[in-house]
């Protein structure tokens, strides 16, 4: 303590002769006064101050990491992975969606910087991501025509991808697409729905045809057309390819035009609420975020990050973060009762080797009994897999794969269709999930109605990755432009959740 | 890879320091994706002037290439300038048959001005820097028609895109000698041959590199036993 004495009683006389009244002016002017500041008498012993309390901090430093011994604890600390305190929009979720919003709202900014946009992602080895662990197809064989534009506009992008995401000083973006299309087959109970959608992706500009069982033996002799009556058969812009790609391609390009990427997860809200009376006399409660609760990965630290918006397009999870903000907690007859629906539902893929599988020109093929395989590069390995059924969904609390599952359900429908799969080796599978949107499986694009800066962009059960370029462009419309400009999306918005019409894909599988 | 140029590499070097040099590298590449882009456009008013055969016809002879219409034997084509007659305006009516783009900078935004070609028997693109693995899917147009395509040096084309190739089933001659992108062409023209039976497949350029390897392993062998 004595030599904290000493220190003030210095401190004090420095002050003292620095702001006698003769020169108080010139001392605290910078620049061309400086040889008046040269004369100053204060100067030396004040500098003699600084480096005296600088020498006296580092003594109490080592004086406190002696008293503690075996603990890294310092007194001054600060995590720099840290978010910044403010920014205008927080994207919660760094998957391909989320990414992708963020390159878009960066794109569409007017002045260099004019956004300050914060990625905020838990995990930054994606190993629980649905993204990377989907099977990264593209297709644009669907029924509903938001479906087909979005993934068409997607296939587009990705055609223009080095236009797009073009990252001076780095190698140009590969996406390892495999350009092979899709193939699904019917039966004849489902032949009509299949003709039905033919008609509208064709109206919509896909290039889809229709092959007929024989036609598809002709084409693919290794398929087993029992049962088959007719087949969809994608000619162009439907494959597969790298999703961590596409991916670390959005976010390479995003962080180059300034997204701050943030490793951490968002536990919290603080928010304000306005109270509001319908039509009908039943009182509303609105809620307006003001800030984001950010948690530091493995510590008690969390940072409060002041913002204008936040995007949920946290995929599997995005249920729980909107619990946060009180939805789906009122009774049920209420609008604030209506939760989101979006869960994370476990999917198994397995990897099979057979050297007598299908050659070069196998397609991504969808069977009617819900199995689907493709090729995975072109030493005779496959992956495959099928969507369990609605009262057998296994448990998400982890990623452990049921290898029973491809025994009893994938495997019998898969030698039935491709006769040569009788022989093979299941040579790995994983794991991954699926933001399984329960009320229609179809993506929900916009604001909810009772928070109103929190824009949804999750719920895509499965066809995020391939449509997220589009779905990113949109959103970004929807925060910046205020409607959408170039796809009309509206379709897609929270509305057909508050009055229970769902927006169905009329699908064979 | 090869090195760029010199002064690519300064200007490279200088994006370090200063956001100008940044931003007027970034301009001068949009400036040049946009010059192939607008050399690709759709020449729509030319097609409902004239029809698309002279459309198609045009749009071949600005890009430097070459075509033949059905029927005749002698071939239009740019000369070194880029200087072409204007003959072909006679042929409204008569299908291209034969077309050779080869080391042009068609895309496939091009490929829409060829897209009503439905008698198209011979393609060449041989040394396309623009042509990629989306041209090729889109190659699906011509399927009933397209006999021979000719495909070697383009540096973008993967294995992926040659699967979109099973369409063609057609296709009589194909060649994809010296893709620089395709990593094991002994495996990938065997496939190829299984994918399109009736297709004869030339492939050189390649070095099929067996032997190669089978030197480098001994010579590293012979170091470890010296060692």
């Amino acid at each position: 303590m004595s030599s904290w004495r000493r220190l003030h009683v210095k401190a004090r006389t420095g002050g003292f002769l620095s702001s006698t009244p003769v020169t108080p002016r010139h001392t605290r002017l910078r620049g061309p006064f400086m040889p008046c500041q040269s004369l100053s008498t204060g100067r030396s012993l004040r500098k003699g101050f600084i480096k005296d309390l600088e020498n006296q901090l580092s003594e109490m430093k080592k004086k406190a990491v002696d008293a503690l011994p075996g603990s890294s604890w310092s007194p001054v600390l600060i995590n720099p992975n840290l978010p910044p305190e403010r920014a205008d929009i927080v994207i919660v979720g760094g998957g391909v969606i989320g990414w992708s919003i963020a390159y878009w709202l960066k794109q569409k900014e007017r002045v260099r910087g004019g956004l300050r946009v914060i990625v905020v992602e838990r995990d930054p080895t994606y190993s629980r991501a649905s993204t990377v662990l989907s099977a990264g197809g593209i297709r644009q064989q669907f029924s509903l025509l938001e479906n087909i534009h979005l993934s068409l506009a997607s296939a587009d992008f990705m055609r223009n991808i080095n236009d797009h995401l073009f990252v001076l000083k780095e190698d140009p973006v590969d996406l390892q697409f495999n350009h092979s299309g899709y193939m699904f087959l019917a039966n004849e109970q489902v032949a009509h729905i299949m003709e039905e959608n033919y008609r509208t992706q064709r109206s919509a500009g896909a290039e889809v045809s229709l092959l007929s069982p024989t036609q598809v033996k002709e084409k693919f002799p290794w398929i087993n057309t029992d049962g088959v009556a007719l087949a969809s058969y994608g000619l162009e812009n439907e494959g597969w390819f790298d999703p961590w790609s596409l991916l670390n391609a959005f976010r390479r390009k995003a962080v180059s035009m300034g997204v701050v990427q943030c490793c951490g997860e968002v536990t919290g809200f603080k928010y304000k609420t306005n109270v509001v009376n319908s039509v009908d006399g039943e009182q509303m409660f609105i809620r307006r975020i003001q800030s984001v609760k950010v948690q530091m990965p493995n510590s008690l630290e969390y940072q409060p990050v002041e913002c204008a918006i936040v995007v949920n397009a946290a995929g599997a999870f995005s249920g729980k973060l909107a619990e946060m903000l009180g939805i789906g907690s009122s009774p049920e007859d209420s609008i604030a009762g209506i939760p989101l629906p979006v869960e994370p539902r476990k999917r198994y893929i397995y990897v099979v080797h057979c050297p007598d599988g299908p050659g070069l020109d196998t397609p991504f093929l969808i069977d009617y009994s819900g199995v689907y395989f493709r090729r995975e590069g072109l030493g005779g390995n496959y992956i495959t897999g099928t969507s369990p059924e609605e009262d057998e969904e296994p448990d998400t609390s982890n990623l452990d794969v049921d290898h029973e599952f491809f025994v009893d359900k994938v495997w019998p429908s898969l030698a039935h269709r491709v006769p040569a799969f009788e022989k093979l080796k299941v040579t790995s599978a994983w794991a991954g999930f699926y933001d399984y949107n329960t009320f229609d499986q179809n993506g929900i694009i916009g604001v909810h109605p009772l928070i109103n800066n929190m824009y949804f962009a999750t719920g895509f059960s499965g066809h995020g990755l391939q449509q997220s370029p589009a779905v990113g462009r949109g959103v970004a419309e929807l925060i910046l432009d205020g409607n959408f400009r170039t796809l009309d999306l509206s379709g897609l918005s929270f509305r057909r959740i508050l009055t229970q019409e769902p927006m169905l894909e009329r699908n064979i599988v | 890879m090869t090195r760029p140029p010199v002064h690519t590499r300064l200007l490279l070097y200088l994006t370090q320091h200063f956001y100008d040099v940044e931003m007027l590298l970034t301009w001068m590449f949009n400036r040049k994706r946009t010059g192939i882009q607008k050399k690709n456009a759709y020449l729509g008013y030319a097609a409902s002037l004239y029809g698309p055969q002279v459309a198609a016809a045009h749009f071949i002879l600005t890009l430097k290439g070459g075509l033949r219409f059905k029927n005749q034997s002698d071939w239009f084509r740019a000369n070194t300038k880029g200087k072409f007659s204007w003959d072909f305006v006679n042929y409204k009516d008569v299908q291209i048959e034969e077309i050779d783009l080869s080391n042009t900078m068609v895309n496939y935004r091009g490929l829409e001005n060829l897209d009503t070609q439905r008698s198209l028997r011979t393609l060449s693109l041989k040394g396309c820097p623009e042509v990629d693995d989306w041209f090729l899917a889109r190659l699906h147009v011509f399927q009933d028609s397209l006999e021979e395509l000719d495909i070697s040096h383009c540096p973008h084309i993967t294995t992926g895109g040659l699967a979109a190739l099973r369409n063609l089933k057609g296709l009589k001659r194909l060649d994809v000698s010296s893709l620089p992108r395709i990593q094991s062409p002994g495996l990938v023209v065997i496939l190829l041959e299984d994918m399109l039976p009736k297709c004869d497949i030339v492939a050189t350029g390649y070095d099929y590199s067996f032997v190669q390897e089978d030197e480098e392993s001994k010579v590293q062998h012979m170091q470890g036993q010296s060692a």
